[in-house]
């Protein structure tokens, strides 16, 4: 470490000014960033990671203000440099990438022409090289035939290549620090793996300094050599990366960084650990076959060009794109499947189809026996067998009627089905369901936007519960959670699956997740099973290359030596 | 279960914000209307034209049909407050008394195109399919004309009376309420909650009406207001052009276009009173609409 | 290109047609009996059927349809009773007064409001926010024959710096050679100063009177797209990057905040359209609204059908270019197609 740090920020407080009066989104964090060193800052939603970044590139919007403290970059004090002293700094000094890649850049400007205005602004090409030197920038993030991609506009590229221009304009002034706003969230687990390879060898290339901001402890622990953890606007703890892992020091540290899923542990481990619970409850062993699907295929027309268009153009039409391919798979009951793969791969395509609230294009759907498949999704709302099928969705602010009180969306299965008579026998029910669920009873009348994620995941589960249904599909429910809150919920899953005997179809992007709540996995890939079988063995013993790449791509904590320093 | 028995059991459960979320949204009203006072003025001139609307005509001092030569076209003075007209009818009287009529075609005209733009809008956005498609067709060939050209001459045809303005401006209003309904509703037909409350056996009419419209009626009512400004506009403008109202029925958009040949000899009071009445009612809905909107919505406050 | 041009006029035809039958059904809907109207007052029922026979009022619905759209197709709208003309031609006489007075309107309003837009968004918060908001909702408020009026009596009347408001030049002027039918420009054409300065002073009351009425959609529009697009995530990478405030919102924010106001331009079109019938009226313009107008209130209802008709056409043409023109600036919609 040299003697004066890059980046050394005392005692910040950043205040913003709100309709309910003055909120502190950070509390006096110290933070320093020696020459070249990686830094993460991992805290969940609220604990004001990100703030602390717009505080040190001085870019908060207009209602927050740096009430306190001190941020020095180089010995230059940023809190008294005016705004044009900043912009000479910022893209040439200190630059910053976010999530959202695709937002982040311009919809209609060229990418080129967006390197270029950076490179422009700081002076460091003369019109003559400008186009040069913006290619050069596009060939140092890896984007093959940059020559071509510098004339294209952001929408004609994908997600990850979006992420590599927004590298390629960061890095572009050859800037002493680069800050990393949850550059990888929303990106498949392969792509994130690409670009987070990129930055680490980017930036080690160039000795420059790094801070990873990330609510994925696993990714900031893999890629950095400290991690800083922040709760609610606070620094909790700093640390080597290896050590979090393996003595974190702070309660609060301790507790996310069991909540955070990983191989070699069971679902109890995810809870903190001076919580007591009750052991596991044994799963009944899986018997007879309760959803069968045998080769379902979901096709959508290509182009959604209106019938006069589609009347005059010439030629014929292009093939439909397959969104499921010729798939089949059972469920057995008291079984708890997993369905995995990357955005696009039709996951919840065929889960739609199987709660039947999309219609297959071919294949055969049999619940109970019965080929539910037949019956169209318009009716299926009056089926007897419509109970027996329920889902937990991916948002459970979404998913819940902002009108509707806790209590009278938990009911709204009861009451449609008559499962239960009278005002005071459906309370009775929905506050079982509520304690079945850990929902305090006092919350029952609230409406939603009164009530926290956690509390709204478990209302999406009471009402899924409401029917005692025989398969639950889970789609993605945790994904919107944070970590803390997403162990509970798993917890909360897997007991219920327990004691009422459901079988559930869980639909996840995180092979993490799936094995510690799955017995079977089925890996997907552009509609078509690519490989099917015991979760652990799937996931310790993968037999096809893409289900090898899936799980090479998940970061893995260091956990004896540290690899990027 | 009865429908009835189940209606009973359902209104046990709280579903319309009851005390809490009700505290909270007038808690928001308060801050609104504190933060924008205008907001607040305006509430207060809606209640006048509410007033002169049910009361005006026996409140006037004059009788606003009696014309009386000897006393035409008097500037404002302590007897006419607002002057007399060629025909020396008092042009206060006939300016408070219109208010009832111009009230009364907009908020016709409003609520005939909120029945059948919202509801054809709903049901384009929940279902899609031919129903959109009917829906956006008869939208975009009424778009495809100029609005208030289309009034014309929907007035034209029909023949020119005031039910006919009310009719020519519901129509011209449909394809917006028919576009912002079908968009809420399409938005919201794929929404989390629309979803569970199909797996939860709820059939498509019932979705619509427990869930969707009830959950679009913030945004709808928000564009009433706004729209209400519009209408009054309307008709005021086909009326100025000699269509709908008819002489000598005092209304505000007829009583301008009596001033406005006198405008250019100096008598500013016949047209400039009715046209500052128009211009406050039309304003006055506006500030609510744009107030309402901060209320329902307070993202989108511009 | 060729195929974008060609995709996009087809787009059109859907609503030509729907134009064409709702102005054919309106055409059908006189009040009381079509023939016996046009036949005049006195007339005797042989001479009434012989119109509603002439006319092919005694047709089926179909057959009357096409023989409209037949008519259509040969330029035929029928006579004018009061001017004794052929409504198109009429209407082709009258249209580039109405062109000038609407599309001068129209600049007046767009060089005054987008500035104002920007500024109230960049602003936000600060007096000229404030003015920005009272503008606009004033703007929408003010019914646009009494803002005419009101302007008439203070510039006409009391400052005495305007003309009397009696049409595109004053009596003693001449119209200057006709080029492209807009006296601003052809005067310009012909060198004639003293003529431009004429038509200047006749058409710039009416013309304010029409900016103040549709700056205010384009000054909204203008500030919420601006405000939503400088709390976008590329403005604040582009900020993040350091680019200066110039780059910043010219060349990051307000280009992309202007394809919102570029939509919206269709309906300040179709605002402005319905204005102008009311601005020409106040200000005695002749142009096709006052035309429509006069036909009103003689009960000639043959050049009030032409004048609807004739609007709808030219606004569906103005639509088609407005989504020429978003499809020049919106490289998503240019691919897409």
């Amino acid at each position: 470490m040299s003697a004066v740090p890059l980046l050394d920020v005392r005692d910040l407080t950043v205040e913003f000014a709100t309709r309910r009066g003055t909120v502190r989104a950070v509390r006096k964090v110290d933070l320093c960033i020696a020459k070249g060193e990686t830094v993460g800052i991992v805290g969940e939603s609220g604990s004001g990671k990100s703030v602390t970044s717009y505080a040190v590139m001085r870019i908060l919007d207009r209602a927050g203000r740096i009430a306190q403290g001190s941020v020095a970059f180089s010995g230059v004090d940023l809190k008294a440099a005016s705004e044009r002293e900043m912009r000479d700094l910022r893209g040439r000094e200190m630059s910053m990438i976010f999530q959202n890649p695709r937002a982040a850049l311009n919809p209609i400007r060229t990418v080129g022409r967006q390197i270029e205005d950076v490179l422009r602004q700081h002076a460091l090409a003369g019109s003559g090289d400008l186009k040069q030197k913006a290619i050069d920038a596009l060939e140092q993030v890896r984007i093959a035939r940059p020559e071509e991609r510098y004339g294209a506009y952001p929408f004609e590229l994908s997600g990850g290549m979006c992420q590599r221009i927004v590298i390629a304009l960061a890095l572009a002034c050859r800037p002493q620090l680069l800050i990393a706003d949850e550059p990888t969230t929303g990106l498949d687990v392969t792509t994130q793996k690409a670009v987070m390879d990129l930055v680490v060898e980017l930036t080690a290339e160039r000795g420059m300094s790094t801070i990873l901001i990330t609510h994925d402890l696993g990714l900031a622990a893999a890629y950095c050599g400290r991690v800083v953890v922040m709760e609610k606007g606070e620094v909790v703890e700093t640390a080597h990366s290896s050590a979090i892992f393996r003595a974190p020091a702070h309660a609060y540290t301790r507790k996310l960084m069991r909540a955070t899923p990983r191989p070699g542990i069971t679902l109890r481990d995810l809870l903190p650990e001076d919580a007591e619970h009750p052991p596991a409850p044994a799963a009944p062993a899986a018997s007879e076959t309760l959803l069968s699907v045998e080769h379902l295929v979901k096709e959508y027309p290509r182009n959604a060009a209106g019938a006069f268009a589609r009347l005059l153009r010439k030629g014929g039409e292009e093939a439909p794109f397959r969104a499921v391919d010729d798939l089949s798979f059972e469920v057995r009951r008291g079984e708890s499947v997993g369905l995995v793969g990357e955005s696009g791969c039709g996951k919840s395509t065929t889960s739609t189809m199987v709660m039947r609230l999309a219609d297959p294009t071919a294949g055969r759907i049999a619940f109970k026996g019965e080929d539910i498949g037949a019956v169209p999704a318009s009716a299926f709302s009056h089926h007897p067998l419509r109970s027996k099928i329920q889902m937990v969705f991916q948002d459970p602010s979404d998913s819940l009627n902002p009108r509707y009180t806790a209590a009278r969306a938990i009911a709204d299965p009861i009451l449609r089905f008559g499962a239960a008579k009278g005002a005071a026998a459906v309370r009775a029910r929905c506050e079982e369901l509520a304690r079945l669920v850990g929902l305090p009873g006092e919350l029952l009348d609230r409406f939603p936007h009164q009530l926290s994620g956690g509390q709204k995941a478990r209302i999406g589960i009471a009402r899924a519960i409401a029917l005692d249904p025989d398969l639950v599909i889970l789609d993605e429910p945790t994904a919107a959670l944070d970590v803390s809150v997403q162990a509970i919920v798993l917890n909360l899953l897997a007991d219920l699956k327990a004691k009422l005997g459901m079988s559930y179809l869980f639909v996840s992007h995180d092979l993490n997740v799936v094995r510690l709540l799955c017995d079977r996995v089925i890996v997907m890939r552009q509609g078509r099973i690519v490989e099917q079988g015991a979760a652990a063995r799937v996931i310790d013993d993968p037999q096809a290359d893409y289900t090898r790449e899936l799980i090479a791509a998940i970061p893995h904590p260091p956990v004896q030596e540290v690899t990027h320093v | 279960m009865t429908m009835a028995d189940e209606q009973t059991t359902a209104a046990a459960l709280p579903v319309a914000p009851p005390s809490p979320r009700f505290g909270e949204t007038f808690a928001h009203a308060r801050y609104v209307v504190g933060d924008n006072p205008v907001t607040g003025v305006s509430f207060g001139l809606l209640l006048i034209l509410v007033i002169c609307a049910l009361i005006g005509p026996s409140i006037v001092p004059y009788d606003p049909l009696a014309s009386d030569t000897a006393a035409a076209l008097q500037p404002p003075s302590a007897q006419h407050w607002f002057g007399t007209d060629q025909l020396g009818r008092d042009i206060f009287s006939r300016v408070v008394v219109a208010t009832r009529l111009d009230l009364a075609i907009s908020v016709f005209s409003v609520a005939l195109v909120f029945a059948l733009g919202g509801l054809a809008g709903v049901a384009a956005g929940f279902f899609g399919g031919w129903t959109d498609r009917i829906v956006g067709r008869i939208a975009d060939t009424i778009m495809a004309f100029p609005l208030f050209v289309l009034a014309m001459g929907i007035v034209a045809a029909l023949g020119n009376t005031v039910t006919n303005i009310v009719i020519a401006t519901a129509i011209i209003n449909f394809p917006l309420y028919a576009r912002i309904a079908r968009a809420e509703a399409s938005v919201r037909r794929n929404a989390g909650y629309v979803l569970a409350a199909r797996l939860t056996g709820n059939s498509d009419a019932r979705i619509v009406l427990t869930t969707i419209l009830p959950n679009i009626m913030p945004i709808m009512v928000v564009q009433m207001s706004l729209t209400m400004g519009y209408a009054i506009l309307n008709a005021a403008g086909l009326s100025f052009i000699g269509l709908g109202v008819r002489p000598p029925t005092p209304e505000w958009g007829i009583m301008v276009a009596e001033g406005a040949a006198f405008i250019v000899s100096g008598e500013w009071w016949i047209a400039l009173f009715p046209g500052l009445a128009l211009m406050l009612a039309v304003f006055c809905f506006n500030l609510i609409g744009d107030g309402l909107r901060d209320i329902v919505d307070p993202q989108r406050r511009t | 290109m060729v195929k974008t041009l060609v995709d996009r006029l087809l787009t059109t035809i859907p609503a030509l047609i729907g134009v064409v039958v709702i102005s054919f059904l309106l055409t059908r809907v006189l009040p009381g009996d079509t023939a016996s109207y046009f036949a005049g007052p006195a007339a005797t029922p042989q001479a009434i059927a012989e119109v509603r026979k002439q006319l092919g009022l005694d047709k089926s619905l179909p057959e009357q349809f096409l023989r409209y759209v037949g008519d259509l197709a040969h330029g035929h709208l029928g006579q004018s009773l009061t001017t004794g003309q052929s409504v198109v031609s009429d209407l082709a006489s009258r249209l580039p007064a109405s062109a000038e007075l609407t599309l001068f309107g129209l600049f007046l309003a767009l060089v005054i409001a987008i500035p104002l837009g920007v500024a109230a968004a960049v602003r936000q918060g600060s007096w000229i926010d404030h003015a920005c908001r009272i503008i606009a909702t004033a703007g929408v408020s003010l019914p646009v024959f009494f803002t005419g009026l009101i302007l008439v009596y203070v510039f006409y009347f009391v400052l005495q710096w305007a003309p009397a408001p009696l049409g595109r030049l004053d009596v003693f002027a001449s119209a200057p050679p006709t080029v492209t039918g807009f006296y601003l420009i052809d005067s310009l054409i012909a060198g004639d100063l003293e003529t431009f300065r004429a038509a200047l002073a006749q058409i710039l009351v009416p013309g304010i009177t029409l900016a103040i009425f549709s700056l205010a959609p384009i000054a909204r529009i203008t500030r919420a797209s601006m405000l939503s697009v400088l709390s976008s995530e590329f403005v604040r990478t582009a900020r993040a990057s350091g680019l200066g405030p110039r780059t910043v919102i010219v060349t990051y924010a307000l280009r992309n905040a202007l394809l919102p106001v570029v939509t919206t331009l269709g309906m300040v079109f179709s605002f402005l359209l319905g204005a102008n019938v009311l601005v020409e009226k106040v200000f005695a313009w002749p142009g096709v609204g006052s035309y429509a107008v006069e036909a009103l209130i003689a009960s000639d209802f043959a050049p009030v059908q032409g004048f609807v008709l004739a609007m709808a056409i030219l606004y569906v043409a103005l639509n088609l270019i407005i989504d020429l023109a978003y499809g020049l600036i919106d490289p998503r919609v240019r691919s897409s197609s």
